[in-house]
């Protein structure tokens, strides 16, 4: 299917939209199960324009990468937005690239993150950077073999034929093959997004920062952009999660009712992620970092056993 | 043969030899060896890539005949030569290299003025290329073994250049026995078809196929496993590799990484798939095992160095290891009889052969620059030089992102193919042993991610942040020959990686060749822009087409950019240094701290091992003069190769006693063999 310019128009644009909306409702639930007010959930908008209209601050030491990072990260995290069904169950991109270029694009933007945390010659950056690199590398077979059983049972790696061969009666989500690769890929998506058993989105105490490090010498424009393609990075896990595993009402075609059903369900899906999110965060202690391998290595067996099941059951 | 492909072929055989006896004829006069060798070589190589790029395009390697290079007097000695498909793949890479690695050396060679012979180092490098591209053409066991061994002796040869230090000396006789060993079991193995065929020649050998009975067929896989895996570096063979890559001249490794350790995987493809017709299950099973162990380990071991080249070396066993995959695979799925999916892995293991080339010999030429300029290998002592090198630093991060397998470049490319044929194995076998396929392609994924923190690495603490020594502080930019020759190989990884269906056109012919002629598919999309897999809607990608798509997203940032950041002004500042009075490059993160958390994790591979010593007046915390040495043992060396060692110079000892000195004793001997054999006789 070829890519058409109006559905990659409306995918970025709700890519670009829905992604500081995420985030901003996962800081507000956090905070209100913590009995605080917290931020309203419209904030992170307001922080992005902030840091956009900002002076920019850069240090002496840094070298084009750092100014390159930004942009690498914002369009990879963006362009594998748009090989991830999320309203209509055909992604605008599915041609380009299927979720092994949903990984590998990810993969990109994380280069140049763990680079540019590097350039500026901090310690924390440094750290940070190696921190991330470590993570990801033991996340990352979890996550492989996790999509490996989802696209062996589809028999493709491109998303929308995974989308349309998960779809069925509802009875399939209760497989256990199905069950277990969404729970492996749960760690995963919580270690990629940095959030709290692996990192800690809300510290800037250089012991516990992961994420937060590398951002430390960015501000202004560079900030927002590196800010944003994190949070789209964040929604693409999630999106992934949510249709992939629960396909149920995304729109078959684009016809309006469709449309309307496949946006509601969306939204609820991610919301009802996000939540899942919200209760692992707060009822889990950070881990120590030489713990985040145990962590990965259960979502590694259990992506294993995944595989395992599809000789039992199919 | 009087076609213009084989005139080509023959001109740059000739002018190889021009440029090996150019560079000893000017033994003493460096600048016009240095002009004369590479000139030549140059020459030489570009008639070489137009030979073997019309061969396959144009379609006449599939038909190439076997033809007399010189006559013969002897019997079974036969120098016949043979541009098939197969061997005018690894042509192209020969000459590609080769092209880029002689201009290169143009520039490289001028180090070494006035210290060391240039007229050797051209010689030899002709030398070598000539051999490399005679192993790929040869048509008969005699002449391929004879080729092989010039190889590996003009290689040694090349290891063994700056012989001054001891390291390199050692290196070189590793190799050299390493080298040797493999060349035995390569004997040993033609020996053995020899005796199925009685001929040498290699038609006879593909026409044996499957008449050879199953012992004998599994003795040569074995055989030849061992001694093209000695070539190729797989573990547990692959010690005299990080030994022997970083100590030669920078233009001598990245040959050797590029194409040295190929002519290993030539072989292998050679005999798997062209002699030894439908192949068991467990051939490719311990391939596939083999391929997937040597990759994860390759890259382990290349975190934990902090030296340039090592590092690079090292993560030649990776590569290695997930070419094997391919070719492991495909073997499974021969055995299956899958032969459309066995194309893919085909494809996909040939594919990658050349990506690693090309990358890994720019990789190698970066560090070579770098070591020109700063005079170190050892990364603690680098940084900061891509304000000092840019163009160096340009060409070095695009290898880096190539070799991590990222999109849009080329090892992304064949990563792809690879995660695709393992994919779709899991479906053509009901037996357990479909699980190894998703297994290594998790294995894949980490040796992918440890490649992209390997390289962080790399390029993080090389070319970034503060220079940490003063060789680094006064680096300069490399010479122009030396970056034309990295522009070269960084354009092909450009190429390569986002025009995968133009060129998968040369590798067709391979795959008609070894698997049978038209296998009723083709990997290219949507006029070649979209690559595809053989499964109806089994995946597609298009790098050129998310380069293209960033490039229309370009103008988000742009247009948020002239929105709301009009006016915003940009200030130069210090970097963070929580109040202290400025950063130091001592502060800065290390080569050995990045990798620690991986090192810790690993803990079990690695043993590693630290020591700590403090002086201090009064008390611990306010140290005068810390020192600190950090080990990471390498499993191999102690667990395999020291006892081996040990037993070997054990048994020589004992042996000793035979070689008494008395010639009495050594005519009883002479006597005693005789009889045996004339028992034997009998």
């Amino acid at each position: 299917m070829k890519p058409d310019p109006v559905a990659i128009a409306i995918q970025t644009a709700l890519l670009l939209l829905i992604a500081p909306l995420i985030s901003g409702c996962i800081k507000n639930w956090k905070a209100k199960l913590q009995t605080r007010r917290g931020p309203r959930i419209w904030q992170p908008y307001f922080d992005l324009a902030k840091f956009l209209r900002k002076d920019m601050v850069i240090s002496e030491h840094a070298s084009w990468i750092f100014s390159a990072a930004p942009y690498v990260i914002f369009l990879s995290s963006l362009l594998a937005g748009l090989m991830v069904p999320m309203v209509v169950a055909q992604a605008p991109l599915s041609l380009y690239g299927g979720v092994l270029g949903v990984i590998g694009l990810l993969a990109l933007g994380r280069f140049f993150l763990a680079l540019g945390g590097l350039d500026p010659a901090s310690a924390f950056g440094g750290m940070g950077s190696s921190r991330e690199m470590t993570i990801a590398a033991i996340a990352e077979p979890a996550m492989m073999l996790a999509i490996f059983t989802v696209a062996i049972t589809a028999g493709s790696t491109d998303l929308s034929q995974i989308v349309h061969s998960s779809g069925g009666p509802l009875w399939k989500l209760l497989d256990p093959t199905h069950v277990m690769a969404f729970a492996a890929l749960f760690i995963v998506l919580l270690a990629e997004s940095c959030r709290i058993p692996v990192d800690n989105p809300a510290t800037h105490l250089e012991l516990t920062m992961i994420h937060e490090a590398m951002l430390l010498e960015y501000s202004g424009r560079y900030l927002a952009f590196m800010e944003w393609g994190a949070a789209i990075k964040q929604v693409v896990l999630l999106t992934l999660l949510a249709n992939v595993f629960f396909p149920i009402g995304i729109a078959q075609d684009t016809s309006f009712p469709m449309l309307a059903v496949g946006s509601a369900a969306y939204l609820l899906k991610l919301l009802a992620l996000a939540a899942a999110v919200v209760l692992v965060e707060t009822t889990n202690a950070k881990l120590r970092l030489f713990r985040v391998p145990d962590l990965l290595s259960a979502s590694f067996v259990l992506a294993t056993l995944a595989l395992m099941s599809t000789f039992l059951f199919h | 043969m009087d076609n213009p492909c084989s005139t080509f072929l023959h001109l740059s055989l000739l002018l190889y030899v021009v440029g090996a006896v150019a560079g000893l004829l000017f033994l003493g006069r460096p600048r016009l060896a240095n002009l004369f060798s590479f000139g030549f070589a140059t020459v030489a190589a570009l008639c070489q890539g137009l030979s073997c790029l019309m061969a396959l395009v144009g379609g006449t390697a599939a038909t190439n005949a076997s033809a007399r290079l010189i006559p013969s007097m002897v019997p079974y000695v036969e120098f016949t030569v043979r541009q098939d498909p197969l061997g005018a793949f690894f042509g192209i890479i020969v000459s590609l290299l080769g092209l880029a690695l002689s201009i290169y050396s143009l520039g490289y060679a001028r180090g070494f003025y006035g210290r060391k012979n240039v007229g050797v180092l051209g010689s030899f490098f002709n030398v070598l290329l000539l051999s490399t591209t005679l192993v790929f053409l040869a048509d008969n066991a005699f002449f391929f073994l004879m080729t092989w061994e010039v190889m590996a002796l003009s290689a040694y040869c090349l290891v063994s250049y700056e012989h001054e230090q001891e390291e390199t000396r050692k290196a070189g006789v590793l190799y050299f026995i390493m080298s040797h060993i493999g060349t035995g079991c390569l004997i040993l193995g033609f020996l053995l078809l020899f005796q199925s065929s009685g001929s040498y020649s290699f038609a006879s050998f593909h026409a044996l196929g499957n008449t050879m009975e199953p012992a004998h067929r599994n003795a040569v896989f074995l055989v030849f496993l061992i001694g093209f895996g000695v070539k190729a570096g797989i573990v547990p063979l692959h010690i005299w590799l990080p030994a022997a890559h970083p100590v030669a001249p920078s233009n001598v490794s990245a040959l050797m990484s590029g194409v040295l350790i190929k002519t290993g995987i030539y072989g292998l493809t050679r005999v798997f798939f062209d002699f030894l017709g439908t192949p068991p299950n467990w051939w490719g099973v311990t391939v596939l095992a083999i391929g997937t162990i040597s990759a994860v380990l390759g890259v382990l071991y290349a975190l934990m160095e902090h030296d340039l080249k090592r590092l690079l070396a090292y993560h030649s066993i990776e590569n290695i290891g997930i070419i094997l995959m391919g070719l492991g695979a495909a073997l499974m799925f021969l055995h299956t009889g899958h032969p459309t999916l066995a194309g893919l892995a085909l494809i996909a293991g040939l594919y990658h052969t050349i990506n690693h080339a090309v990358f890994k010999a720019l990789l190698f030429l970066g560090a070579g620059a770098v070591l020109h300029s700063t005079h170190t290998r050892n990364m603690e002592e680098m940084g900061g030089l891509i304000k000092r090198m840019p163009w160096t630093a340009f060409f070095f991060l695009i290898g880096a992102i190539a070799i991590s397998a990222l999109p849009p470049l080329n090892g992304f490319v064949s990563e792809w193919l690879t995660y695709q044929s393992l994919l779709q194995g899991f479906g053509t076998t009901e037996s357990l042993i479909r699980l190894m396929f998703p297994l290594s392609g998790a294995m894949l994924a980490l040796t992918g991610a440890l490649a992209a923190a390997c390289f962080v690495k790399a390029f993080g603490i090389t070319f970034l942040a503060q220079p940490r020594s003063q060789h680094a502080a006064h680096a300069h930019e490399a010479a122009p020959t030396m970056l034309l020759g990295q522009g070269i190989l960084t354009v092909t990884c450009v190429f390569l990686g986002l025009f995968p269906t133009v060129f998968l056109r040369v590798l067709y012919p391979v795959t008609e060749q070894l698997l049978g002629p038209n296998l009723g598919w083709d990997l290219s999309r949507a006029n070649g822009l979209v690559l595809q897999t053989t499964a109806d809607h089994g995946g597609t990608i298009s790098t050129l087409g998310m380069v293209l798509m960033a490039v229309c997203l370009l103008p988000i940032p742009a247009v948020l950019w002239v929105f709301f950041g009009r006016g915003t002004k940009v200030r130069i500042g210090p970097t963070w240094d929580c109040g202290q009075r400025g950063l130091t490059p001592q502060m800065e993160y290390t080569a050995t701290g990045f990798s620690k958390p991986i090192r810790m994790i690993f803990k079990a591979l690695f043993r590693p091992r630290r020591e700590v010593q403090r002086e201090y007046d009064f008390s611990p915390y306010f140290a005068t003069n810390i020192r600190f040495e950090a080990h990471v043992e390498e499993v191999f060396q102690t667990r395999i190769y020291r006892p081996l060692n040990r037993l070997v110079l054990r048994a020589s000892r004992r042996m000793r006693a035979l070689q008494a000195g008395s010639i009495q004793a050594y005519l009883i001997y002479i006597f005693i063999t005789l009889l045996v054999l004339l028992l034997f006789a009998l």
